[in-house]
């Protein structure tokens, strides 16, 4: 739990960080906007392709894997275990946190996904007693949910020296540091300040040592490597463990919960495919996932990692026809930025094309006041201020929505319908009461006045509307990837994952050149639907 | 000689406060009838009232003998021809599509537009030139001439002008005053004509309306207004105005 509640932390930071500088960066940019050529307009949208971002060809059984290294490998080598065995598989990943991936399973999107005991009884479950693996299979089956037998290795929360000191003193188990209170500890906050962590840790095993610092995570592997601290916490399958030619002190008093790697998958799978999953019980040892994980984050590339996988695997276990090929490997750079970006360009444009429909209705209706117009204005507000990642997280559960494309596509609607249904109402309300009565003296009819009057008149303002949601819509549009969906979010989430700066720039370069793409086509649209009248 | 609109005890009220007090008028057939008064006095209201901008609290409101009301007023409106102190043109259109946006929408064919528009330009001194301009590229008095030809358009019955000079500078003024007088004198129209100010209404009114806070206080011809007023008020107004007109 203490690696899943980190990790789950360290999304949202991140996700929230990436989505408010791209929401500010939008805001910056309101010029405005038209529309008695709103069927024009619209038809420039409908053109973008939306009609691809149903999923592509679904496979017989899908994986799903959390956002973080070893998640993905795992889900990778449930993937190769099923197309092994012939089955057409697909691998989601880095969906998103556990109570997405839970419930992604339990609504069907996803088959199966790697998951750990401790995280099980904790989040799912809801307990805080030890269940034997007895318990908690019963216990998910009256979600028609099953469990495999662990797969060998336990990620749970752990103390690490440096090799050569721990030989050195001969220490080996955290009861052994008892002997040398000089040693300097150096802990994330987050195990400082836990209720099981440090305090009780420290009782559990009397240890004597004062100089206590609080680092961050990562840093934390700098200051070890250099003496500046001898003894920090760590995940037991950190791969960073072996890169740093750390070493893992045996929790001889079973302090640390037991998080046990295994799968979960719904009961309905085909029996083939559970077999398959259930031919990876046992096969990864602490050491050898260690490996795996240090593959996957050396080489920036969790295919590989299971490669490395089979290939020791190859000798031992019966390999049944038709191996399928990795999924993205050897795809060129050019051909997934194409991927990335026009997933991205679909999810954006189809949401703002859904609200440009909605938005401008709303904003008629907005603009004429009274309580159904506070209404409106008033609920499209609340909208924008839930987090987008909240907003996300909001939907999933819901019937028709889970994880998928539609989800990011409803939430970016969401999250796109306010600048338009403000800036029509306040583009609306702005026309002088001297020209409406004019319009209406003339013995125009109300659609003839809305149509050729007050639209046009509105339209710069309603086209900044569209023009904010649409900038909005590009920068958020990279949190789908948190479910999932795609988009030019998937190289940067990824990226952030494997600590690998080139793959976030491959995502965040292109996400900002698009902003700023649209930000220029809509300047160009402006000249062209903004009545020249209104311009002079 | 007969009436084209008539007040029958026609009232309005804002917020608790009487615009127009119960209220008796009949406008006559191809005259200039000038409603003049102090600011808040209920002319404004009056001229908004015929063309239904805003609705009556009592009283009906007879447009050639058949009383206005939400189902007709649409057709009304296309008899009546409006025309506000700032012009009313819409920006996003030229001076040629706000002159023609309605007898479009009417159906006309494009030749009798075109003829139309050529007559128009010609009553109000209008260069044709200048039909392709936006609003905003036209000066005050060239606007209140594209906003009177709109108004003229469909050749109403009824010509509402409110206070349509009162934005303008003097020479402008004075000359589109000029013009106007002799609008209204070769089209023989019907004209209700809104000012504040007293030397404008001897000079277009055939018939001078008075009123003060929301009452007609008098009607009748400059020499009635000076020789019988109906009330003190009425003497007041004029010499006040004279005062500042010898100034």
């Amino acid at each position: 739990m203490n690696r899943i509640r980190k990790v789950g932390k360290q999304e949202m930071s991140r996700a929230n960080e990436s989505g408010n500088h791209k929401a500010r960066k939008a805001k910056q940019s309101c010029r405005l906007f038209l529309v008695s050529w709103l069927p024009d307009f619209l038809l420039i949208f409908s053109c973008i392709p939306f009609f691809l971002i149903h999923s592509s060809a679904a496979a017989d059984v899908v994986i799903g894997s959390k956002k973080f290294t070893e998640s993905y490998v795992l889900g990778e080598i449930a993937k190769r275990s099923l197309t092994n065995a012939g089955i057409p598989a697909e691998h989601r990943q880095g969906m998103g946190g556990t109570i997405i991936l839970w419930e992604a399973l339990r609504g069907g999107q996803i088959d199966a996904y790697p998951e750990y005991t401790g995280t099980i009884t904790q989040q799912i479950l809801k307990t805080d007693r030890a269940l034997s693996l007895a318990e908690i299979r019963a216990s998910l089956a009256k979600f028609q949910v099953g469990i495999t037998e662990p797969l060998g290795f336990n990620n749970t929360y752990a103390l690490v020296m440096r090799r050569s000191e721990a030989q050195r003193l001969g220490v080996h188990t955290i009861r052994d540091l008892q002997k040398y209170p000089e040693l300097k500890i150096g802990l994330t906050h987050e195990f400082l300040n836990r209720q099981d962590g440090w305090r009780p840790l420290r009782e559990r095993y009397a240890l004597p040592q004062q100089n206590v610092v609080g680092i961050d995570h990562a840093l934390g592997y700098a200051a070890i490597a250099n003496g500046s601290v001898d003894v920090k916490d760590a995940y037991s399958t950190d791969a960073k463990i072996e890169k740093n030619d750390l070493v893992v002190l045996e929790d001889d008093l079973q302090f640390f919960p037991k998080y046990e790697a295994l799968f979960l998958f719904r009961l309905s799978m085909r029996p083939d495919a559970i077999a398959a999953l259930r031919r990876l019980e046992g096969t990864l040892d602490e050491k050898r996932m260690v490996r795996l994980n240090a593959e996957a984050e050396r080489t920036k590339n969790y295919t590989a990692a299971a490669d490395l996988y089979f290939n020791v695997e190859a000798a031992l276990a019966p390999r049944p026809s038709g191996r399928s090929g990795p999924s993205h490997i050897g795809e060129s750079f050019p051909h997934k930025l194409a991927r990335w970006t026009l997933r991205h360009l679909q999810l954006a444009g189809f949401s703002l094309l859904l609200a440009v429909i909605v938005g401008i209705p709303l904003g008629i209706v907005a603009s004429r006041g009274g309580p159904i117009g506070h209404g409106i204005l008033g609920f499209a507000s609340i909208v924008q201020t839930i987090p987008s990642l909240a907003l996300l997280a909001l939907l999933v559960p819901l019937p028709f929505f889970g994880i998928s494309v539609r989800t990011a596509i409803a939430a970016l609607f969401l999250y796109g319908l306010l600048p338009i249904v403000r800036n029509t109402a306040s583009g609306l309300q702005d026309i002088p009461r001297s020209l409406r009565e004019s319009a209406v003296a003339l013995g125009l009819s109300p659609m003839i006045r809305l149509w050729e009057i007050y639209l046009p008149m509105a339209s710069r303002s309603i086209l900044s509307g569209i023009k904010t949601s649409a900038v909005i819509n590009v920068g958020t549009a990279t949190l789908a990837a948190l479910i999932g969906a795609g988009g030019l979010g998937e190289p940067i989430l990824s990226g952030l994952d494997l600590n690998d700066h080139v793959t976030i720039l491959q995502g965040a370069i292109p996400a900002a050149v698009l902003a700023l793409l649209v930000q220029w086509f809509f300047d160009l649209l402006d000249r062209v639907l903004i009545p020249k009248g209104l311009r002079i | 000689m007969s009436a084209l609109v008539r007040l029958f005890d026609v009232s309005k009220r804002y917020a608790g406060t009487a615009a127009l007090h119960s209220t008796n008028l009949s406008i006559e057939r191809s005259r200039t009838t000038v409603l003049i008064g102090p600011s808040g006095c209920g002319k404004s209201t009056l001229l908004r009232l015929i063309i239904r901008l805003i609705e009556p609290d009592s009283g009906r409101i007879d447009f050639g003998g058949e009383p206005i009301n939400l189902d007709n007023i649409d057709n009304l409106r296309r008899r009546i021809g409006y025309v506000i102190q700032e012009g009313g043109l819409f920006p996003h259109l030229t001076a040629r599509a706000n002159v023609l946006l309605m007898a479009r929408h009417v159906g006309k064919s494009q030749d009798e537009m075109r003829t139309k528009l050529l007559e128009l330009c010609e009553l109000t001194r209008f260069s044709e030139k200048l039909l392709p301009r936006y609003p905003v590229e036209l000066s005050g008095g060239q606007r209140q001439r594209v906003s009177l030809m709109r108004a003229l358009m469909l050749s109403p019955e009824l010509l509402l002008l409110d206070e349509p000079l009162g934005a303008l500078d003097p020479l402008v003024r004075a000359s589109l005053q000029k013009d106007l007088k002799e609008i209204f004198a070769q089209l023989g129209h019907t004209v209700l004509f809104v000012t504040h100010d007293l030397a404008e209404a001897i000079y277009f009114g055939d018939e001078i309306v008075l009123l003060n806070e929301g009452r007609v206080v008098q009607k009748g011809s400059v020499t009635d207004l000076r020789e019988r007023p109906a009330d003190p008020f009425v003497s007041e107004f004029i010499n006040a105005q004279r005062g500042i007109a010898t100034l």
